[in-house]
């Protein structure tokens, strides 16, 4: 086959079998080239880039971008690199954040993932990710790759990534998309994150409409790190070298990069064809479970000054941030990268985000020992750069200058916008629109009530999702799937411990997204509480529909207020975070999902708090911490049985939460609690099932008095269920006192005796609510 | 006497470092083997630990059945040397021709991870002799399961011949999690010293992080076989 090179635009490609690129090379787009060419069209409407902002760009330079260039400022100035549209707000979490709350902080917003210390010398970071739009295109690879680059978000904080988390959004689970994503997504956490070797320690799937044609797919990671050992993204040192590591660069997931090859392309049936190429990365969870391993070799003989994961615009990304991190400079040859097709372009390569990559700053001193390692990994490793103190970002490709650029005008000094918002018209209606008026249930009705909610999407048991994850791995997972956090334990000469739990009710968000997103954070924070850890930061991931909507702009808003005021209150830092914009259909955005991530640490993880009753030989009561009002707009049961969303969600009570916490952590420590859970959607009615059915025991209540149905299904925050061996009830007692904590006795444990008996209300057994609850997805998705 | 257990790293190995805590926790002294050095550094006993050697891209174990130490261990077993395949080890050591039969997709198609009963079939044998004292060959122990390509399956005449000779280690108890053939959870040589199981006793060594520690036993007979050899 002869070589078909050829050239338009001043690009070039060669044929598939084209090994011999002098022959077929033309002249590339250099700096010299484009000084010279200043009137030459550039395709930067079809990158994504204004007016406004291709003039800046070429007045940055002085002259119009070579087209890796505008390839390079295209994909950073992007909504989901530049953080263009919600910047403005997110400088809020910085202005609530206090001194005292950055006391335990070693790093935050900015890097990769936040960090915080521990205690014993030991720090964590943690982080959520959204993979949302990738994993509706192919759900597999879209999931799995969004494991794969969490988990390299934290390795290149410099931390061991210890477990894995998920939080999920389907369309109706009865859907037949669903059917077609939701298998699809699981499999790829499960094929991908399971050769990783970090434990799956919980996440969460709820499914609402929606979702239907917008599925959220977000990842979380936890590292651990000694407190002294964090790298960060920055290449510092004059001299030292930049080392690219791991799998080789590819074609895969160009996204707006494309855009120049075909603009370029499209009469080149070879080159045409060659860029076919998928916009969704594909991973290799081999190659990524190695380079995690050799990364952590590479750290252990630290050999390593600086660091970067290759994610979102790969080198593009890592290149810039690192250089206008550190001493401002850097030069870089992309003859060196070593490539997966052939006679790939300079904007090619730099924008490529092919999966499992990393970019270290290494001392000379240390090259070949770094090289040394990765190769003992098999991992292919070159030196494709050094840092300079020019201030220039300088990248070189077949011999020529293509890039010289400021590297901060690339990383940082993107684009702000000021987007409209304004709360919708709507807003008044629906909340307006009370659950007041719907009719309730009578006594009798609600022993039904309760399997039919239990056995609802939202609230059915995910087993057939979490099952499909590896929870055991490396032998450091206390509490993980159907536990109200997942806890693992530090390091095997420790008993120190990580809890992390995360949430969203969007529901509760759409009726009031301030209210709603500290609900959320509530929620996690109680959840973190009720595992005996002490919740210590926070991170979020805020998927919301178009900013260009500023219904939604407003939503956005509020939601980040609602979470840095809440984090002010209860004390505890936002760490990091993460925003996925435009997540709608059409015009229609999903209800506004901001995941709120809490981390929580124990001293001792054997002193762990879990959801089962009734294993041991004392006896036990049962008692409910908190107080119950009247609170269900929004609740489940307002949506099962009546298919309603409206009026204003449950009041947030933030100081109760801590008292909560406070309590929870002190009952952990002195062993006065045998099992606990958390209120949440569904209500008591909810947690009483779960507890029986994970127990495999039963329990004989009375519910407080004077309205049954609204003590089993409001959906009252600051609230937990929690079992105490008779033995201990004095102490308990005493301790709810020391801390004015509201708590009512309901009943006892009935071990002998498998039914949750409801005086007066309901007698069911064991087996039916286990029937019920775990029935729903086994029976949807087989 | 110092007992030294081996555990093999292969790039892909997943539970290396589960299988080096539970020959700690037995008193042994752990020794890491690695997959490109075909030293053994005299260790006593080897364990192929779980994971996804060289990502399983072949065939399950198969990459990893022709590696360096492999071939070490393949002599050293036929040997005398007591060899335990967890999970991908297990595939490993079918790959590898000292156990008959493979292991093949799940039935159900998924990765399944659940805490699985299982019945002892075989006491005598240096990774389960510990099972006759202390459960009576009667009480199923609970091992946690995690693979998504634990269908064992073997022509009807090796089943029989593993029948006949006493060589099949565990079964299922209870729901058949993977439609493995005659419920066959774990098979050995007929010696008792090759040994191979889907489900992980290493993950089931502490009632904090396993769902007890019915696990611990395979390794405690090992000690009792080693050391009481050496005295």
């Amino acid at each position: 086959m002869t070589s078909t090179g050829m050239t338009s635009g001043g690009m070039t490609t060669t044929s598939t079998t084209g090994n011999d690129l002098t022959g077929s090379e033309i002249a590339q787009d250099t700096v010299i080239l484009a000084a010279a060419s200043p009137e030459k069209p550039q395709p930067y409407a079809e990158l994504g880039l204004k007016d406004d902002e291709y003039a800046r760009i070429r007045s940055i330079l002085g002259r119009r971008p070579t087209e890796a260039e505008l390839a390079m400022y295209s994909v950073m100035w992007s909504e989901h690199c530049s953080y263009k549209s919600s910047k403005v707000h997110l400088a809020y979490f910085g202005e609530t954040t206090t001194d005292a709350m950055r006391e335990k902080m070693l790093a935050g917003i900015g890097e990769n993932a936040g960090v915080v210390e521990i205690g014993d010398g030991w720090a964590a970071t943690f982080k959520i990710e959204s993979h949302n739009h990738p994993s509706y295109v192919e759900p597999y690879q879209g999931a799995a790759t969004g494991v794969g680059g969490i988990v390299r978000d934290i390795l290149a904080m410099g931390a061991r990534p210890v477990a894995v988390t998920d939080q999920l959004r389907f369309g109706p689970a009865d859907a037949g998309d669903t059917a077609r994503v939701l298998p699809g997504v699981v499999a790829g956490i499960s094929g991908h994150g399971n050769a990783l070797g970090r434990a799956n320690i919980g996440g969460e799937t709820h499914f609402a409409a929606s979702y239907a044609g917008t599925p959220l797919v977000n990842a979380g990671c936890i590292g651990v790190l000694r407190a002294s050992d964090m790298y960060t993204a920055h290449a510092s040192g004059v001299g030292n070298k930049v080392v690219l590591y791991g799998s080789r660069t590819g074609l895969d997931g160009i996204g707006g990069a494309s855009v120049l090859a075909s603009a370029t392309f499209s009469d080149a049936a070879d080159g045409g064809a060659r860029r076919k190429l998928p916009s969704v990365q594909v991973g290799d969870p081999f190659a990524e479970k190695v380079l995690i391993e050799c990364t952590l070799e590479l750290f252990a003989a630290d050999l390593v000054a600086g660091i970067s994961d290759l994610g979102a615009a790969g080198l593009a990304c890592a290149t810039s941030e690192l250089a206008s991190a550190g001493d401002g400079g850097m030069i870089v040859d992309l003859d060196t990268v070593p490539l997966r097709a052939e006679g790939m372009s300079a904007a090619e390569i730099l924008t490529s985000e092919s999966q499992e990559r990393m970019c270290a700053i290494v001392e000379p001193a240390k090259v070949d020992a770094f090289l040394a390692v990765c190769a003992k990994w098999d991992v292919p490793a070159v030196v494709i750069g050094e840092v300079t103190d020019t201030g220039r970002l300088v990248i070189s490709h077949r011999g020529e200058v293509v890039v010289d650029v400021p590297p901060r005008t690339v990383a940082h000094d993107g684009p702000v916008y000021r987007r409209p918002f304004h709360r919708p018209d709507s807003q008044d209606a629906l909340q307006a629109n009370t659950s007041a008026n719907l009719p309730r249930p009578a006594d009798d009705e609600l022993g039904g009530l309760i399997l039919r909610l239990a056995a609802s999407e939202n609230l059915c048991a995910k087993g057939w999702i979490t099952d499909q994850y590896d929870r055991y791995v490396r032998g450091h997972t206390v509490l993980a799937q159907r536990s109200d956090a997942g806890m693992v334990r530090v390091d095997d000469e420790t008993s120190l411990g990580l809890a992390m739990a995360s949430d969203c009710n969007a529901r509760l968000t759409a009726l009031d997204p301030y209210r709603g997103t500290q609900l959320a954070l509530a929620e996690a924070y109680r959840n973190v509480a009720t595992s005996g850890a002490t919740p210590l930061a926070v991170t979020n991931c805020l998927n919301f529909g178009s900013p260009e909507d500023p219904g939604v702009m407003w939503q956005f808003r509020e939601a980040v207020h609602g979470l840095a005021d809440g984090c002010a209150e209860l004390g505890i830092p936002v760490t990091g975070g993460n925003v996925s914009f435009y997540n709608q259909t059409g015009s229609e955005a999903i209800l506004p999902t901001p995941v709120v991530g809490v981390l929580g640490v124990i001293d001792d993880v054997a002193r762990r708090i879990g959801p089962r009753f009734g294993q041991g030989r004392t006896s036990e009561m049962l008692f409910l911490l908190g107080e119950t009002r009247d609170e269900l707009d929004g609740s489940e049961w307002a949506r099962v049985v009546h298919g309603h969303l409206g009026g204003v969600p449950p009041l947030v009570d933030l100081a109760a939460e801590q008292r909560l916490a406070g309590v929870m952590a002190q009952a952990a420590k002195a062993g006065l609690v045998t099992a606990a859970h958390d209120l949440s959607e569904g209500g008591l009615a909810q947690a009483l099932v779960e507890m029986c059915v994970l127990s495999d025991c039963g329990a004989a209540i009375t519910v407080p008095p004077p309205n049954p149905f609204v003590a089993l299904f409001s959906e009252t925050p600051a609230r937990i269920l929690v079992a105490v061996p008779t033995s201990r009830l004095g102490e308990f007692a005493q301790l709810c006192e020391e801390h004015s904590q509201p708590s009512s006795a309901l009943g006892t444990v009935t071990p002998t005796r498998p039914r949750l008996e409801i005086s007066g209300v309901a007698d069911i057994s064991v087996a039916e609510m286990r029937e019920a609850w775990t029935g729903t997805l086994p029976a949807l998705f087989g | 006497m110092t007992v030294r257990i081996g555990v093999i790293t292969f790039p892909g190995s997943l539970d290396d470092v589960d299988a080096l805590r539970a020959a700690k926790i037995v008193g042994a002294e752990p020794v890491s083997l690695w997959h490109a050095d075909a030293d053994l550094h005299g260790v006593d006993a080897v364990i192929i630990p779980g994971g996804f050697s060289y990502g399983d891209y072949l065939r399950a174990g198969a990459i990893a059945a022709q590696a360096p130490v492999m071939r070490s261990v393949v002599d050293a077993a036929r040997g005398g040397l007591p060899v335990l395949g967890i999970c991908n080890g297990f595939q490993v050591l079918c790959e590898a021709g000292l156990l008959p039969g493979a292991l093949v997709r799940n039935a159900g198609l998924r990765f399944r991870c659940i805490d699985q009963q299982l019945t002892v079939e075989r006491t005598s044998s240096v990774w389960t002799s510990r099972y006759r004292s202390e459960y009576d060959d009667v009480r199923p122990i609970l091992i946690p399961l995690k693979h998504a390509e634990g269908r064992y399956v073997a022509t009807e005449h090796d089943l029989d011949a593993l029948e006949a000779e006493d060589r099949v280690l565990f079964r299922y108890h209870g729901d058949n999690p993977n439609g493995s053939l005659r419920d066959i959870a774990g098979i050995c040589s007929a010696d008792g010293r090759i040994a191979g199981l889907m489900p992980h006793p290493e993950h089931a060594i502490d009632a904090l992080t396993g769902p007890g520690t019915d696990g611990l036993g395979m390794f405690s007979s090992l000690m009792d076989s080693l050391v009481g050899a050496a005295s």
